[in-house]
């Protein structure tokens, strides 16, 4: 027989811990609260009351929308009265997320990217300002706050709000529900940055009911146009992969459900879908279904018809009336603006898409790819969740059945699909810097910064398909270790790893069709020119949009 | 500024008697000129490079383009301004399939 456990506090010290914050707050504040909102003079006020040493705190850095406001707030508190802080971040992109750590409000850190920020994470490791729990993908960094990393306080960014907290967010929803949902149901105090404080709300994406506190930012968020690539960068090397792409891949698997990752290769193919493989036949063949932000690139493609409908992580500066305009395609609320959720989107690039073809910095001669070079601790952000095969069961498709087999054939196992995986990469990045190496320098940055694996982003065991201006390279199709390896330098051109091929052996893999290069696909080179591109430039994708698509500033170079 | 000579034999196709320029000569670009020569059925290939001190990439390159087209009396000239090997395989294979005309 089991004696009755009671905890020595109770059962509920999160709920009277709660209390004890949201009366602290009350008590600071007094008539200044109206409603559930705060005036954003008070904010240091409001944060050294309902926070506590040592909390979680996740702050909502996201790959496009900044709770930039608070987290300056936050940097500013007192280190006497608040510190030990452990932060949770998706994405460490603005200097005030490392002025936490630099000024000791804060010295634990769990997050998944750190882009424009990430050499001086790599320094402030270094000088032992902060510690890392672990570098997360965002679907397993946003699971963790339902597990083990739940936040105590939260500080979120909305675009407007009304005086009972509820939350209207407006396209760049982003990773807003899942932080607030695991703070708001674990006794945790949600607080928010809004652009506006209004009566009424063109829609509700949050209840109130899950808001502590509300503040009017003295500025609009920061916001990102992350996934804007002008067409104009766009090289005739990028055009010709992208034919290749389009011709020995999408066609050749019809891929109907896809992920693109972020960049100028796959901003070629998008736009290749109206002129090249409209040329080929495959409209409603291929490219129909995506989880994608809405790519200002994409225009032509859902112009023409080829791209049926869109799903999105997050939303793209200057795309809300195109978006608006294209309710069949988007996912829209009853106001007409856009609804994204990156959890939800991370779900659907696992589950329910057949392919992710993204680029990277290096693959190794296993097939193993990393964005970590050295110095510089950039994390992972969303591709690993896309360019892995989830594994477990799943429906069927042709694409999924196709690569399934291919990897199966003449194996004695029971028939099972495979995720397409491709990486593609030209094979020297800028300045020379050659895309396929012996050895990561994730290995190095491992042992540098005590990390208990190589912070590898792709693994080799999930690419397919490694796709360069010398050709495929169909990994699903080799046999041993060997064949893999000469497959990758079969196509790594004329870097030190592509000059150290086999060439008896990649002829042989060629003769195989493991190796294709452009001609043995049928893809004319006279082709790959810019002129293939369905817009040249921003000004082209402004009218393919039918002057709907609004560009950055920074864009508008006409 | 470098200049690169290179010449191949045991070449088997000829090309027609109109020369043919492809690329422009601009950053990271380059220009290609292919044109029918007799030269007792070598190819002869030369480059003008801004790019110093890539000699062994040129040679594989130029050595994997012969492999592919085997050329004979042919000669090119090349004006680069730093092109990738990609960009410079890429533009001597648009000037083969041009000058060839379709035959590619």
């Amino acid at each position: 027989m089991n004696a009755k456990h009671t905890p020595a506090g109770g059962w509920n010290t999160l709920q009277a811990n709660r209390a004890g914050r949201i009366q602290r707050a009350g008590v600071q504040l007094g008539n200044a609260l109206d409603g559930k909102a705060v005036p954003a003079a008070l904010i240091g006020e409001l944060l050294h009351a309902v926070i506590e040493r040592g909390d979680r705190v996740c702050l909502e850095g996201n790959n496009q929308k900044q709770a930039d406001f608070l987290g300056q707030a936050l940097a500013g508190l007192d280190p006497e009265r608040v510190n030990g802080l452990h932060m949770l971040l998706s994405v460490l992109a603005l200097p005030e997320h490392l002025d936490v750590f630099e000024r000791g409000v804060a010295d634990r850190l769990d997050f998944s990217f750190s882009g424009p920020q990430a050499a001086r994470v790599a320094r402030l490791l270094a000088a032992g300002k902060l510690q890392i729990g672990a570098i997360h993908t965002y679907l397993e960094l946003f699971s963790r706050y339902f597990i083990d990393l739940t936040p105590r306080v939260s500080l979120i960014a909305a675009e407007a709000a009304d005086r009972h907290g509820n939350l209207y967010t407006g396209p760049n929803t982003e990773d807003t529900p899942a932080i607030a949902e695991a703070t708001a149901f674990k006794n945790g105090i949600v607080i928010v940055q809004v652009n506006r404080i209004m009566d009424t709300l063109p829609r509700v994406d949050i209840p109130g009911d899950w808001v502590d506190f509300v503040v009017q930012s003295p500025r609009p968020y920061y916001i990102e146009p992350l996934f804007t690539r002008d067409p104009a960068q766009i090289s005739e090397i990028q055009v010709l992969m992208a034919m290749m792409a389009i011709k020995g891949i999408y066609a050749e698997y019809q891929v109907e459900r896809l992920n693109h990752g972020i960049g100028f290769d796959t901003a070629a193919i998008e736009l290749l879908l109206p002129t090249y493989a409209e040329s080929l036949g495959l409209k409603g063949k291929i490219a129909r279904h995506w989880a994608l932000n809405p790519h200002p690139a994409l225009i032509p493609a859902i112009e023409a018809g080829f791209a049926e409908s869109v799903y999105s992580f997050g939303s793209e500066l200057g795309m809300e009336d195109y978006i608006r305009a294209r309710p069949d395609v988007f996912f829209v609320g009853p106001d007409g603006s856009m609804r994204s959720n990156r959890a939800l989107c991370q779900a659907a690039g696992h589950y329910a898409c057949d392919m992710f073809i993204g680029s990277t910095l290096q693959i190794d001669l296993q097939g193993n790819s990393s964005t970590a070079t050295q110095g510089r601790i950039a994390g992972f952000g969303g591709a690993p969740n896309m360019g892995a095969d989830a594994r477990g069961r799943r429906h069927a498709s042709p694409a999924w059945l196709k690569a399934g087999q291919q990897a199966r054939e003449g194996r004695n196992t029971i028939p099972r699909g495979q995720k397409l995986v491709v990486q593609i990469v030209e094979t020297f990045r800028e300045h020379m810097q050659p895309a396929f190496v012996e050895r990561l320098d994730a290995w190095a940055l491992a042992e540098q910064a005590g990390m208990a694996l190589p912070p590898v982003m792709i693994y080799g065991d999930d690419v397919t398909h490694i796709l360069t201006e010398e050709g495929i390279a169909n990994l699903l199709l080799c046999r041993s270790d060997e064949e893999r390896e000469q497959a990758i330098r079969g196509v790594a051109g004329y870097t030190p790893v592509g000059m150290a091929r086999d060439r008896r052996m990649v002829e042989n893999l060629r003769d195989r069709g493991i190796i294709q290069r452009a001609e043995d696909m049928g893809v004319d080179k006279r082709q790959a020119t810019r002129d293939l591109l369905a817009a040249k430039n921003m000004k082209d994708l402004v009218r393919a949009s039918g002057g709907l698509y609004n560009p950055p500033k920074r864009f508008r170079n006409w | 500024m470098e200049t690169l000579v290179y010449q191949f034999e045991g070449g088997s196709r000829g090309l027609p008697a109109q020369p043919q320029v492809v690329g422009v000569v601009g950053s990271g670009n380059l220009e290609v000129l292919i044109e029918a020569v007799p030269l007792a059925g070598a190819c002869s290939i030369e480059i003008k490079t801004a790019a110093v001190g890539f000699g062994a990439t040129w040679e594989a390159v130029m050595r994997d383009f012969h492999e592919r087209w085997q050329l004979k009396n042919a000669r090119i000239a090349i004006n680069d301004m730093g092109a990738t090997p990609a960009v410079v395989s890429l533009r001597l294979d648009q000037a083969v399939e041009t000058i060839l005309g379709g035959a590619a």
